[in-house]
């Protein structure tokens, strides 16, 4: 869970969500991402950086070229997080429930 | 089986679905009357919250603040948009950690199921990257909840 705040603080970027919607639909190269972003090389280039920091993605060598991939961990870690939200939540709610509990209308 | 969903939807959205063995009045009053709030709305176990202002009207205040009793503390403030006794609430959420959150649009309703209550509740933030933010800075509260019952487990 350590890279987890970097991964959130590299989604929260609309281009890096983007360049991974784009991994989603398979491998791609620097220069096969440059085109639809419409940016430049080294810009790709840092924000590829960033999401290989948090551990979103992962590169692999191919000659001369790093084919970037979605690392499939990353998702589930995130998916990890959103079920301890879910017992917090839970806890909350359980608790609820005892309060409730003496609020039922006589019968 | 947990009786909780809790599920992201598009890139905005996060929506908790819970079922309640208490009709919907009961279960909105327990949203909004600030003594019945303080109940339940806590958190990890051991954390009280002192203050609690639910002004359920249209334009309403809300401020919560959490305390953990040694010391450590953070606070929500928000406003509520709309009322349907007893079955719809709409109201605006953020939390101060210090530093507020970007505004968390809230959407609760209850709705009668059989003797009990469908709560459905749909958070809609302004972006997927506040939305990511928000589950991010939630975190550390619900990593704290966990340790805390696996402690009572050992």
């Amino acid at each position: 869970m350590a890279n987890l705040d970097a991964a959130f603080a590299a989604l929260a970027d609309p281009t890096r969500r983007a360049i991974l919607a784009r991994l989603a639909l398979g491998e791609a190269t620097v220069m096969e991402l440059v085109e639809p972003f419409e940016m430049t090389q080294p810009a790709i280039s840092r924000h590829l950086k960033v999401l290989e920091g948090a551990g979103l993605i992962v590169k692999r060598v191919e000659g001369t070229k790093r084919p970037c991939r979605l690392a499939p961990t990353a998702v589930a870690e995130i998916d990890q997080w959103l079920g301890m939200l879910r017992r917090a939540l839970e806890t909350n709610y359980d608790r609820l429930d005892g309060v409730l509990a003496p609020m039922k209308p006589e019968k | 089986m947990s009786k909780l969903t809790l599920t992201t939807e598009g890139d905005r959205h996060v929506v908790v679905i819970r079922r309640f063995v208490a009709p919907p009045e009961a279960v909105y009053r327990a949203h909004t009357e600030p003594e019945l709030l303080q109940k339940w709305l806590l958190g990890p176990d051991g954390w009280t919250m002192p203050v609690c202002i639910s002004e359920a009207r249209p334009g309403g205040k809300i401020r919560f603040e959490w305390s953990d009793g040694k010391g450590r503390g953070f606070y929500q403030t928000g406003e509520y948009l709309a009322l349907e006794p007893f079955s719809r609430i709409v109201h605006i959420g953020r939390m101060h950690l210090p530093d507020p959150t970007p505004d968390n649009h809230v959407e609760t309703t209850f709705a009668p199921d059989g003797t009990g209550t469908l709560m459905t509740l749909r958070m809609t933030l302004p972006d997927a990257g506040a939305r990511a933010a928000m589950l991010a800075t939630g975190m550390e509260h619900g990593m704290e909840d966990s340790y805390a019952r696996l402690d009572r487990m050992s």
